[in-house]
């Protein structure tokens, strides 16, 4: 019997997701409950040892292509069903319950939120171009972004980051796992030496000069580049 | 609101301005909505279809001017977002007529940062973010498609104690039966006149309960001396059970039954007449006599 098996076992019976934490802690109750010698072997077992036989586990399913695979949301292991299932299974129990979708304007705040926390609401305005009052307060409702603190800029303006809930509702790992996450983390795009007028009208510098610009972008820290977005403005 | 948007007409004329009025509700109006002057830019940008660095700028600030005229034309409320980009836009478009050694350095900038520049950064930067929300997007409906497993909920609870064993006429018929049977020598030779009444049990039943939260059913019977005795306590438990003052149960199956004072709460539901249909009226005139 493996540590995997034994995960599988409780994971398949588990009624609501679980962490590598909550395992381990079962892991500890179930070895001073039983006799059972595995059971005692795996009382100090690390959250590493479990997380790693999760990952184990979940390869094993994607590479069966089952109908079902073991993912990991919010820092919780679950079994899921694949998607191409879903009307088979929306017949069986009904339409999932999720509350209705979001706009467009709420999207892409919440993309700004997610990628940029923390961030304050002048910050997203400044990259969408509009104010973002009512959008916020959908998001702010809907429980997917929370005050997290305070700027130490001018005025203390209240900082917003994206809650647990927010990758439950997109059924993320963590913030590592959305697209691009590096890219648009920090963008800081970088000025090149000169532009360079293609034409006497108003064209641009020529796009290799600016693609350059954008490999160099730097992941720097939101404080570095709040202050080099002050200095631009 | 907050929230500024645009609604843009586009029509499928060429050049909508030659358009006669009356013949507009013949052409196919395709409503755009703008969820700002940047994302009205970045559409202008694409209908160059030209990098978005390569893009003459010249040229899409007169086509935003125009949708704003536009705009305008269809009474719409202009957001102030709009109007600072139109503003910006000249600003890049006058900028760029003069030449470089007359350009204005604004005060206390050393070198100023190119005004095509800036807006092309923030351009990039918007359309990099609009992406990452058509991706959001996509999650969110290929949510609704992922069904996570719930297994139903285990028959025994998983916090709490075990619940116990309810206990059927049969057990205790049969409980009584083993008691009796220690009694069945005896019978034949002694006869007695009926020491005891059922109201007398029931009062000792309740005193013995009082002493001890929990009795084992063989408990009630340690004293019993005849088989009568055994029979007038039994039917004082089974009162005492019909009038709610006692419940019994088991720690599980097949153990011992086990006597209790009823716990407050249960005095609505547990209702062990609807399991014991016993009519016990006549309880005090029955004699052990009867009941052989």
């Amino acid at each position: 019997m493996e540590l995997k098996n034994i995960l599988e076992a409780v994971l398949f019976s588990a009624q609501k997701p679980m962490s590598p934490k909550e395992l381990q802690e079962l892991f500890a109750l179930t070895a001073e409950q039983t006799e059972e010698e595995i059971a005692r072997a795996l009382k100090k077992t690390k959250q590493e040892a479990i997380a790693t036989a999760l990952e184990e586990l979940a390869g094993e399913h994607e590479r069966a292509a089952r109908s079902y695979r073991l993912v990991c949301v919010a820092g919780s292991w679950q079994f899921v069903s694949q998607p191409e299932f879903a009307p088979w299974i929306r017949t069986l129990v009904g339409q999932k319950q999720r509350p209705t979708r979001l706009s467009q304007p709420a999207l892409e705040t919440l993309a700004i939120i997610a990628y940029r926390q923390p961030i304050t609401r002048a910050e997203i305005e400044q990259i969408r171009g509009v104010a973002v009052d009512g959008v916020m307060q959908t998001l702010l409702e809907r429980d997917l972004v929370e005050q997290s603190g305070k700027a130490e800029v001018v005025g203390r303006p209240s900082l917003y980051s994206t809650t647990p809930e927010f990758l439950e509702y997109f059924g993320l790992r963590s913030l590592e796992e959305m697209p691009a996450a590096d890219e648009l983390r920090r963008i800081t795009v970088q000025k090149p030496e000169s532009l360079v007028t293609a034409e006497p009208g108003l064209a641009t510098a020529p796009p290799e000069v600016l693609a350059e610009a954008d490999i160099n972008q730097l992941t720097a820290s939101p404080a570095v580049a709040a202050s080099e977005r002050e200095n631009k403005g | 609101m907050g929230v500024a948007k645009g609604v843009v007409l586009a029509f499928n004329a060429r050049d909508s301005r030659t358009v006669p009025a009356r013949a507009m509700s013949e052409y196919k109006l395709k409503f755009e909505i703008f969820e700002g002057p940047l994302d009205l830019l970045l559409h202008l940008v694409k209908k160059e279809e030209v990098d978005i660095h390569q893009v003459n700028l010249t040229k899409i600030t007169t086509q935003f001017i125009e949708y704003i005229d536009l705009m305008r034309v269809f009474d719409l409320d202009i957001a102030g977002e709009f109007l600072v980009m139109a503003s910006t836009l000249m600003y890049i478009k006058s900028r760029e007529l003069l030449p470089v050694e007359q350009q204005v350095v604004a005060e206390g900038e050393e070198e100023e940062e190119d005004p095509r520049w800036e807006l092309i950064r923030r351009l990039v930067e918007y359309k990099k973010f609009k992406d990452a929300a058509a991706q959001l997007q996509e999650r969110e409906s290929a949510q609704e498609h992922i069904y996570p497993r719930l297994p139903g909920k285990p028959e025994f609870a998983a916090d709490g104690p075990v619940p116990r064993a309810p206990v059927s006429v049969f057990d205790l018929v049969n409980a009584v039966n083993s008691i009796l049977k220690r009694f069945t020598t005896q019978e034949a030779r002694d006869v007695y006149e009926d020491k005891w009444t059922v109201g007398e049990k029931i009062e000792s039943i309740l005193t013995l309960i009082q002493t001890r939260p929990v009795l084992k059913f063989s408990e009630l019977f340690v004293t019993a001396t005849t088989r009568g005795e055994v029979i007038v306590t039994f039917l004082a438990m089974l009162e005492l059970i019909r009038l709610r003052q006692m419940v019994i149960d088991q720690p599980e199956p097949f153990a011992e039954i086990e006597i209790r004072i009823a716990p407050p709460e249960t005095l609505a539901e547990s209702a062990p007449d609807a399991s014991m249909p016993i009519a016990m009226e006549n309880a005090e005139n029955i004699s052990p006599a009867a009941t052989n």
